[in-house]
């Protein structure tokens, strides 16, 4: 049983899910409650990973990190290291993969608030920033449970994309699903088993809660 | 202090065009048929909707004035603003709704017994009845200390023992306060027993004659025994 790669993992996936649900709350505040021009294309766009294979998306995170890329290239001149196979590439792989999770679960559930509350908020004298976190999040709670929950899913079982920017190192990028791969192609079959039935669980209980946290929002 | 306001704003069907103003402590009721613009008027005077032309003023302050492109926003205005629906707050309870954006929420309970729901302060808003969520409403605004209250047909989901029960309780009120109240309705009975002032208001402009022509051919139960209690008819341009 590899408890490291199951360490790694998890560890992946409450980062991504931390980090998204900060970043992606805004981003779907702002697709739910604005209309500007080209907004359908930016929504087509952040839900883009959603219809891409993994490997696509592995490639081109591969050249954007890169040490000739935009972002690989800043990196290393900013601290002279790579992006590419470490812990933090695979979390900022992780986080662009999950983005639509975050984001669309989010989005259905600001747009949901009646924008007449929003409207008293503003007379009881609550800045916009002051009214999303006073009255849109207490009352979109069940989309951003979902959300987090989605992204937290999504990122436990990812494994092309994870596996492109940041390989196989023990410890650092390693995760439980390429752990899995590795140990069947070692024909190594206890070992994948192993760590496969430890995802069940997890993921069914997750599920359950998705669809708590649904049938909550629908009541 | 006064507000006052000259408004112009071209809606869907005919263009909106009125001036009017009304002091502190009195009480003008904007009356007419539904889809009159009523309503667009209260949600300009509290800053929810632009006026397309016109001036605005509460005292010596300027909240909008097309000209020099003043427009402050509903926040910074401090009105009191009872909405048809109420609009409170699920997520709160009818004490914490109330108590808001209070100046002091040693007041809240004094409103609450005042209004006589301070049994339900525990309550949200979806577990107790119409009239007592427009209660609640009503403290919300009052806590904050309004410049100007708005009361936009507050009463217009009720049943007719409750509307009766708060029609008294907003006269009351009246005494009380010392701010500029305007409220809307279309039922003429509310608007003869509230009003100080009557501003009636058809397909966006003020209409002298409409009150005399509705219950001429309406006379409601009621409103001809009031008539020497009948507030004066005044109306500002």
């Amino acid at each position: 049983m590899d408890y490291l790669a199951l360490y790694v993992t998890l560890k992946l996936a409450l980062i991504t899910t931390v980090v998204l649900m900060i970043l992606a709350a805004p981003v779907a505040y702002f697709l739910a409650f604005y209309r500007f021009p080209g907004k359908s294309l930016a929504e087509a766009l952040i839900y883009l990973p959603l219809a891409l294979p993994p490997t696509v998306i592995g490639f081109y995170l591969i050249i954007f990190m890169g040490p000739r890329g935009w972002a690989g290239g800043l990196w290393a001149k900013l601290t002279g290291g790579s992006l590419l196979f470490t812990f933090l590439g695979i979390v900022i792989a992780s986080v662009i993969y999950s983005v639509p999770f975050a984001v669309q679960p989010m989005k259905a559930a600001f747009a949901k608030i009646d924008r007449r509350l929003l409207e008293n908020a503003y007379i009881l004298g609550l800045s916009k920033r002051a009214a999303f976190l006073r009255v849109i999040v207490p009352n979109s709670l069940g989309g951003i449970a979902a959300a987090a929950v989605l992204v937290f899913l999504h990122s436990i079982g990812a494994f092309g994309v994870l596996l492109m920017v940041g390989g196989s190192i023990p410890g650092e990028t390693k995760v439980a699903s390429i752990a899995i791969y590795e140990a069947v192609e070692m024909m190594n079959y206890r070992t994948a088993g192993l760590i496969s039935l430890s995802f069940i669980p997890i993921s069914y209980a997750f599920l359950l809660l998705v669809n708590r946290l649904n049938e909550g929002a629908r009541a | 202090m006064t507000i006052s306001a000259d408004f112009k704003k071209r809606l869907k069907y005919f263009d909106l065009e009125l001036s009017f103003s009304c002091p502190s402590g009195k009480m003008m009721v904007m009356i007419g048929p539904s889809g009159g613009g009523k309503t667009t008027v209260i949600r300009m005077l509290a800053g929810l909707e632009t006026p397309d032309e016109g001036m605005l003023r509460f005292g010596g302050e300027v909240w909008f004035d097309s000209r020099r492109r003043v427009n402050v926003k509903p926040q910074k205005r401090r009105l009191g603003y009872v909405f048809q629906d109420y609009n409170l707050f699920p997520h709160l309870n009818l004490y914490d709704n109330a108590a808001f954006a209070a100046v002091n929420k040693k007041e809240v309970d004094s409103l609450f017994e005042m209004f006589g729901i301070d049994h339900l302060k525990k309550r949200r808003p979806h577990m107790v009845s119409g009239g007592e969520r427009q209660r609640c409403a009503i403290c919300q605004a009052l806590a904050r200390h309004p410049r100007v209250l708005l009361l936009d047909e507050p009463f217009s989901a009720l049943d007719v023992v409750t509307r009766r029960g708060l029609r008294e309780e907003i006269k009351s009120l009246k005494g009380k306060l010392s701010c500029p109240i305007i409220y809307v309705t279309h039922d003429i009975n509310e608007a003869l027993f509230l009003a100080d002032e009557i501003v009636p208001l058809v397909e966006g402009k003020i209409d002298e004659n409409w009150m005399q022509r509705t219950i001429t051919r309406e006379p409601g139960e009621g409103m001809m025994t009031r008539g020497a209690r009948e507030p004066r008819l005044s109306l500002v341009y």
